[in-house]
């Protein structure tokens, strides 16, 4: 039902790609900027920024060896945050 | 059994001795009476405070108090009932003591976090007083602290909602101690269909307090942060938007309702398979439905803000999701009520007590309906008919679960029962003189009485009589009921573990039970209600 | 009893603590999210006023500091703890140079008049004292818990230092390691949203 074993520790090498994976997406975050992509300005900052706070989670968190309670709360997490400021806007956009 | 300490006389950790033994205990059972002592303080307040309010709009005009005086002690009795007793009632006091028993543990799963909880809450009581005794009084504010007022209110409004911080935090962390608990350590033989009701309830509260509460302590950072610096964020003219703060405010608000309803419910659905002899109608209906009603609750905040300016749309959504609450907890009352059918009823206080509950829960969810239809609520929203609305359920509803509670779980608390005849008493008086007090109020409401108003037109005098009346009788009621109570810690009528006949785990220890809880290794039933082993009656053990 | 030694629910505890600072700061990313749909134009002129190089920066200083304190953990579960506590070391370093960073930020700003209540904003467009309104609360609230998660890493360290934090039992760095990552994760969608609007 609930998992009991520790998972390995993470490998330096694989922690510093992450790390490199990071930096990088910084880079093109910063640089498409600069862009003026109409509409897709926001979407496009906060896609990426949704890829960087994935990879920070999986690896630099563990959530990727975490047992079955933390992933799904987690899920529910976002999922009421997303509800939160998704309803706000039943409002907010039809004003 | 007689030779095993109780947790009243050993202490956890071990060694401390007299007062230290309680302020510095790790064990879950002294801090839910510590819990329990606090919150009946506060309760007590807050009930006096009512009934100055009600006993002010007895009569037309000035009657014992001014107007300043009466907003300040209306948003008094709010913040109290609401933070230091409604909300903390169930989950930290019972709880805390039976949480642990009823998963077949010792204690909860970060005993010292739990003694830091209570230290917040009574911090931030202390704070509630400070602010009623220091710089411009207590706020008038009502416990909604709407923007703009309160941000330009010169009342004591930075240190109320400080304090209210302090009391959600001790509320989020006790929920995330039950959440650990839950999983971690109940018994491995324990699967997830074997729990008792009442820890699923307290489980799906827990998540609501961990996932809501973060809102409002936000929400009050930013009205000290508006009043300290006057950032503008919720004022108009300088781009702000004063409904998002009601969104916010609501955000948890809303949810916090469950907070306060779900233990109640659990202690309910403890409460009547015992007394009936019977096993639970739909367990797995009821456990859903908890869930259920954690999840849905999140979604409807907005039924708070018809009437506020927000988008048409937003008020046909949330108005379309509230309905949607009402099914869950519909389940549960008819679950309830299934059970007795057939059942070999056996009336004992915690029973009367709960059938009350069922019959002011379900009037109050039904007049919720009224409030959650649009067309209904803008006609009655801010009057008497939404006062008495909420107070049926938090006080019809939570409120005699508490009693319930405490007359249920009393034997095992203290180990010594107490006289049933006066507990009848006190509930039916606390009933009726309910009934006197909020029926008037349901109707003044439909008339269009507003709430929070501290005068009225000649034509709105016989109602508010008539609750104020009302306001006496119940209040003598919950007299009797505790001076009844306490009268049985003098003459001491030793309880044995089990004087209901109940089979869930707390009832398998001595009472009061030992400070590890389990003497032996707990027998974990396949079903935890499952009657056929115990007697029909076993009410030759009780006084 | 056992509790000490569950990793698992201690670790679950942090989560469920975690879970409630990311609602927490829930709550200021709706006042966000509405306010930029209200003054799309003033967001994107307030975003302008703020330097982005000196974002990318801040960004950079702690997506490195999150990965040494992540590699921090690994090397005490390699029984490590030299290694351990150099990375420590250098992550409350980076947390430094953040708040540093972040001090001449604010001082620019506060020197062009630029802070709630001033005379600027209070005169000015209604959409940019919103912007630089949640600016101010936002990276305030965050440099905030920069201070607690630096605090931590600290304990963290001085406990490595006197063994109370081992290859065996390492839930305090964990869980401020955790505390740590958390930090990080809002300041990446806090970059993007004040920095990069256009």
């Amino acid at each position: 039902m609930e998992h009991e074993t520790v998972h390995p520790p993470m490998s330096y090498k694989a922690l510093a790609a992450v790390l490199v994976a990071l930096l990088l997406l910084t880079v093109v975050t910063v640089a498409v900027s600069y862009v003026d992509l109409g509409f897709f300005n926001v979407p496009v900052a906060l896609g990426v920024a949704c890829l960087k706070v994935t990879l920070v989670l999986l690896f630099f968190m563990h959530l990727k060896y975490e047992g079955p309670i933390i992933v799904f709360s987690f899920i529910g997490t976002v999922t009421f945050l997303i509800i939160m400021i998704g309803f706000t806007f039943w409002d907010v956009a039809f004003r | 059994m007689t030779a095993i300490p109780s947790f009243f006389t050993q202490s956890s950790p071990p060694g401390l001795t007299g007062i230290k033994a309680w302020l510095l205990t790790h064990d879950h059972k002294r801090l839910g009476l510590m819990y329990l002592y606090a919150v009946l303080f506060w309760f007590v307040v807050a009930m006096v405070i009512g009934l100055l309010i009600r006993t002010e709009l007895m009569s037309q005009g000035r009657t014992i108090m001014g107007p300043g005086m009466y907003n300040s002690l209306f948003t008094l009795h709010g913040v109290i009932m609401i933070f230091l007793f409604v909300i903390p009632a169930i989950p930290a006091i019972f709880g805390n003591f039976f949480l642990p028993i009823q998963l077949g543990t010792d204690d909860v799963f970060f005993p010292r976090l739990n003694l830091f909880s209570w230290y917040l809450f009574m911090f931030g009581g202390i704070f509630a007083l400070v602010a009623l005794f220091t710089g411009d009084g207590f706020p008038d504010t009502g416990w909604t602290f709407y923007v703009p007022f309160s941000v330009q209110s010169s009342s004591n409004v930075g240190l109320t909602v400080s304090a209210a911080f302090i009391l959600g935090m001790s509320s989020m962390l006790t929920g995330l101690n039950f959440v650990t608990t839950f999983h971690r350590m109940r018994d491995k033989r324990m699967g997830l269909m074997q729990i008792p009701l009442f820890t699923w309830s307290l489980y799906a509260t827990a998540w609501v307090q961990i996932l809501a509460t973060p809102v409002i302590s936000i929400t009050f950072v930013l009205v000290v942060m508006e009043r300290l610096l006057s950032i503008g964020l919720f004022d108009p003219a300088r781009g702000g938007d004063p409904i998002l703060y009601q969104h916010l405010f609501w955000m948890y608000s809303h949810p916090a309702v469950y907070i306060m309803i779900l233990p109640g419910m659990g202690v309910v659905s403890e409460i009547i398979p015992v007394f009936s002899r019977k096993s639970i109608f739909g367990y797995k209906a009821i456990v859903w439905s908890s869930m259920g009603i954690a999840i849905a609750g999140s979604l409807v905040w907005a039924h708070h803000m018809y009437t506020s300016g927000m988008s048409d749309v937003s008020v046909f959504v949330f108005s379309l999701l509230t309905f949607l609450v009402a099914i869950p907890s519909a389940v549960k009352v008819f679950s309830w009520v299934a059970t007795m059918y057939k059942g070999s009823i056996e009336m004992t206080p915690p029973l009367l007590l709960s059938l009350i509950f069922i019959y002011l829960f379900s009037v109050g969810g039904l007049t919720g309906l009224v409030l959650g239809a649009v067309g209904t609520d803008i006609h009655v929203h801010d009057t008497h008919f939404v006062v008495a609305h909420f107070h049926f359920v938090m006080f019809g509803g939570t409120g005699f679960a508490f009693l319930a509670a405490l007359h249920y779980w009393w034997p095992k608390m203290f180990g010594i029962m107490y006289p049933f005849r006066p507990a009848y008493i006190g509930a039916v008086l606390t009933a009726v003189g309910f009934l006197f007090h909020y029926v008037p109020m349901l109707i003044l409401g439909l008339q269009g009485m507003p709430r929070r108003y501290y005068d009225y037109l000649p034509q709105y005098e016989t109602g508010n009589f008539l609750a104020g009346f009302g306001g006496y009788l119940l209040c003598i009621g919950l007299v009797v009921m505790f001076v009844n109570l306490l009268a049985s810690l003098r003459h001491r009528v030793a309880a044995p573990a089990d004087p209901w006949g109940a089979t869930t785990l707390e009832w398998r220890v001595p009472s009061p039970p030992p400070v590890h809880n389990f003497v032996d290794k707990p027998e974990i039933m396949d079903f935890p209600y499952d009657f056929r082993q115990v007697g029909d009656n076993s009410a030759s053990q009780r006084s | 009893m056992h509790r000490e030694s569950d990793q698992v629910g201690i670790k679950i505890g942090m989560w469920l603590f975690l879970y409630s600072e990311i609602i927490l700061f829930g709550g200021l990313f709706v006042l966000y999210a509405a306010y930029f749909f209200e003054h799309p134009q003033s967001f994107v002129a307030g975003g302008k006023e703020l330097n982005r190089i000196i974002g990318a920066l801040n960004t950079i200083v702690l997506l490195v500091s999150s990965f040494t304190v992540a590699a921090s953990i690994t090397a005490i579960r390699r029984d490590d703890a030299k290694r351990a506590q150099r990375l420590l070391l250098f992550s409350l370093l980076c947390g430094v140079v953040f708040l540093v960073n972040k001090y001449f930020e604010w001082g620019a700003k506060i020197d062009h008049g630029i802070y709630p209540n001033s005379e600027t904003l209070v005169n000015g467009e209604p959409g940019l004292n919103i912007f630089f309104g949640l600016y101010y609360v936002i990276t305030g609230l965050h440099g905030l818990h920069v201070i607690i998660g630096m605090a931590l890493l600290a304990v963290s360290l001085f406990f490595i230092r006197s063994g109370r934090v081992s290859g065996s039992r390492y839930a305090m760095l964990d869980n401020a390691g955790l505390y740590w990552h958390l930090v990080d994760l809002i300041w990446i969608f806090v970059f993007p949203l004040f920095y990069l609007v256009l």
